[in-house]
């Protein structure tokens, strides 16, 4: 169960990011939906304590993030480049991480054995550093890298995109796979509203900070969305 | 279309994120230059006096021309520590409309503005203005002469480039070229066969032909071509690129498994040193640093004053937890976020820290031995240094960290490498240094020197004992200044 309450974000007089509540269940895949400067990012950044909120707080299974560090042992994420280290080649970068999840090396191996396909041969093994990955395939490390050591919440910042075409098909599927088992609480970001409604059973949007629209998945899901995010062209198009 | 190029370097100067912050090191910078500025112009207004009075008899131009060749050794060896390709980042420049000669035209007569060309001219000038006025020479020939050298310098400027660009990747192929410049250095040095009076000659023979003054301009001309047409074959994505990907190096550290749960970050750290060039490069400067001693341990005039000693002790054995330590965290800078929303205890990742710069100490402790050759008093005073350095400035070092908001590129050279300087480096080492030496000095002046290493060596120990206590208290004080440090570690910049 994640919870925020109250939470809002200023820069220099802007708010960035205000919700008043939003409760994520455990087991749910929840995907964050918005254009640029929507919020989402900020939004996972003080889920993860690495910006600080103006006010409120978020709670991630009754730990308060800002001020207590264990929601750190069952909480991974990837939300950007950041997240990785370059001078390390991806088996290392799996076992250090694995390491510090409490996995052991034989863990790590079983865990990437089944993510194979995923990596279309062209992760492991090849004697490369990350640095020197291309922009996918680093993205493929840091995808797998958050799902090291079951962890209960996994947080994703745009994992579709750099991907190709099977790559992202592959990826759907995984994240399927965790949410039918209902233990991981999933949050997702994604431009990609095909994807997103695919994969989560509920979709939050964000407009400049502001939750709009809080929706279950159905199969009216994606209509809606792309409805509300054309409003702008169609109102043109009356005017 | 020049211009347009210089406004965007001007921008790019006054618009860079670290431009307010590192004021002061700005500053320190104006002071130095405006110091070699003013040395300059006096050795180049004082060498025609100088020579006069000191070589009686010599004529002053010709022996500054045997000189010539030495100081152009040393202008191309300073170059090569100091000087940096003015590169500028061309890579966005490419896609657009502009001529890639230009570029490279711009890039390579921006060079000339480098104050290491404008230090030569401070002596250059003066002394060609004061062999005009003595008038053994006629105007017009000084001035062919001042030309040459001028052109001299300015082939030195281009030619040091090109060594640059080909060797600054591959050191050993240097070798051959630091053998040769050796081997002529030493068959001058025992007259058998006097290059540099060569040399001098043929400056000499400018004195009598001045058209021979368009030789040197004729060399700069050709190093110019030169760095062109290299530049030019470079101006590719994948030519930049090509020689950055290299073969894994897969070096487990295994070893560091004995060391129990912070093994994965000293692992860490220590494949953070040997892949990236610059804290590689700290490890050989404090290999280098280790002579340090055979300065001042031979020296009479250093004999009287012990606490002299400390000084050295604790830099010898502590030059890399000085080099390294300063710049904690900001080493991780480019993964800062990972380390923080990760699984990563801050006392723990403090502790590998800590844990790392001892052993570094140690080493260079153990390596330093050999200085009992001085007697077993600097043998003891760089022993106690070490515990002084393990005890109290490990720590003092992390804490200070906690100040650094500089980003570091781990694949920098470090020479004259200002990138993650920031006040919290200069301040620190005033406790660092000198707390050690004035505690030292004081008891060693009113007790005794046994009483006074003694003292230091308490501390040490004392720190060793309270090490995890205090780490723990770094570790609040990280915690608390953590969003300021993700924020300014996002920062690029010099």
């Amino acid at each position: 169960m994640i919870t925020a309450t109250n939470l809002t974000k200023v820069y220099n007089g802007t708010t960035v990011l205000n919700i008043e509540h939003l409760d994520i269940p455990t087991g749910q895949s929840m995907g964050l939906v918005g254009n640029n400067g929507a919020g989402k990012t900020t939004f996972f950044s003080i889920l993860l304590d690495l910006i600080q909120p103006t006010t409120g707080n978020i709670f991630n299974h009754e730990i308060t993030v800002s001020q207590n560090e264990e929601w750190k042992e069952f909480t991974s994420s990837f939300i950007d480049e950041s997240f990785l280290i370059g001078y390390l080649t991806p088996e290392e970068y799996f076992y250090f991480i694995g390491d510090l999840r409490k996995q052991n090396k034989a863990d790590v191996d079983a865990l990437l054995l089944t993510f194979e396909d995923f990596f279309h041969d062209e992760i492991l093994g090849k004697r490369k550093y990350l640095r020197d990955l291309s922009k996918g395939n680093q993205k493929k490390v840091g995808i797998v890298a958050a799902l090291i050591g079951r962890p209960k919440v996994i947080i994703l910042d745009e994992p579709f995109a750099n991907l190709d075409p099977t790559t992202q098909i592959r990826l759907k599927k995984i994240i399927k796979d965790l949410t039918a088992q209902k233990e991981t609480t999933i949050l997702i970001s994604s431009h990609d509203l095909i994807h997103i409604t695919e994969v989560c059973e509920r979709i939050v949007v964000l407009d400049k900070g502001d939750l709009v629209k809080d929706l279950m998945t159905s199969t009216a899901t994606l209509d809606e969305l792309e409805t509300y995010f054309s409003k702008d062209l169609t109102l043109k198009e009356e005017v | 279309m020049f211009k347009r190029l210089f406004s965007l370097e001007w921008k790019s100067f006054f618009r860079s994120a670290s431009l307010g912050k590192s004021i002061g090191l700005k500053i320190l910078m104006g002071f130095l230059a405006l110091y070699f500025t003013a040395a300059f112009l006096m050795f180049g207004i004082g060498l025609y006096p100088i020579i006069i009075e000191y070589f009686p008899g010599e004529e002053p131009i010709y022996l500054v021309n045997r000189l010539f060749l030495v100081w152009l050794v040393l202008e191309l060896i300073y170059r090569f520590l100091l000087q940096n390709l003015p590169i500028m980042d061309i890579k966005p420049l490419m896609l657009l409309p502009i001529k890639k000669r230009k570029v490279v035209n711009f890039v390579l007569i921006k060079s000339l503005y480098s104050f290491f060309n404008f230090l030569p001219l401070l002596i250059i000038i003066p002394f060609g203005i004061f062999n005009i006025y003595k008038q053994t020479f006629s105007t017009g020939v000084i001035i062919a002469w001042m030309i040459a050298m001028i052109g001299l310098t300015l082939s030195v400027n281009y030619a040091n480039f090109i060594i640059k660009k080909n060797f600054t990747d591959n050191i050993k192929a240097l070798i051959p070229v630091v053998v040769s410049i050796a081997v002529i250095a030493i068959l001058d040095y025992f007259k058998i066969f006097e290059s540099s009076v060569w040399f001098g000659k043929g400056l000499n023979a400018i004195l009598e032909f001045p058209l021979l003054a368009l030789v040197p301009i004729l060399i700069v001309i050709i190093f110019y071509k030169w760095n062109q047409k290299d530049l030019e074959s470079k101006f590719y994505l994948d030519a930049t690129l090509k020689d950055e990907v290299k073969d894994a190096n897969t070096n487990e550290f295994l070893w560091t498994r004995r060391f129990g749960d912070i093994a994965p970050y000293l692992q860490l750290d220590l494949k953070m040193i040997w892949r990236n060039k610059r804290p590689k490069t700290t490890v050989y400067i404090s290999i280098l640093f280790l002579a340090y001693g055979l300065i001042f341990y031979g020296n009479d005039t250093y004999q009287e004053m012990p606490a002299f000693f400390i000084f050295v002790g604790i830099f010898i054995t502590g030059i890399f937890m000085i080099n390294f330590g300063q710049f904690i965290p900001a080493w991780d800078a480019g993964y800062y976020p990972l380390i923080m929303a990760q699984n990563i205890p801050l006392k723990k990742y403090l502790t590998a820290k800590a844990g790392l710069i001892t052993f570094s100490v140690v080493v260079l402790a153990i390596l330093s031995t050999p200085y009992l050759y001085y007697g077993w008093k600097i043998f003891l005073i760089n022993i106690i240094c070490a515990v002084y350095n393990i005890g109290v400035n490990i720590p003092i070092l992390l804490y200070s960290g906690s100040f650094n908001r500089k980003k570091i590129d781990l694949d920098k050279s470090p020479f004259m490498n200002y990138q993650g300087m920031g006040a919290t480096q200069w301040i620190v080492g005033l406790p660092l240094l000198l707390m050690p030496l004035l505690i030292f000095w004081i008891i060693n002046k009113f007790i005794s020197f046994e009483s006074a290493l003694t003292v230091l060596f308490v501390l040490g120990i004392l720190g060793l004992i309270l090490r995890n206590r205090a780490i723990g208290f770094i570790a609040q004080r990280y915690k608390r200044q953590k969003y300021a440090m993700i924020e300014g570690f996002k920062q690029s910049g010099e």
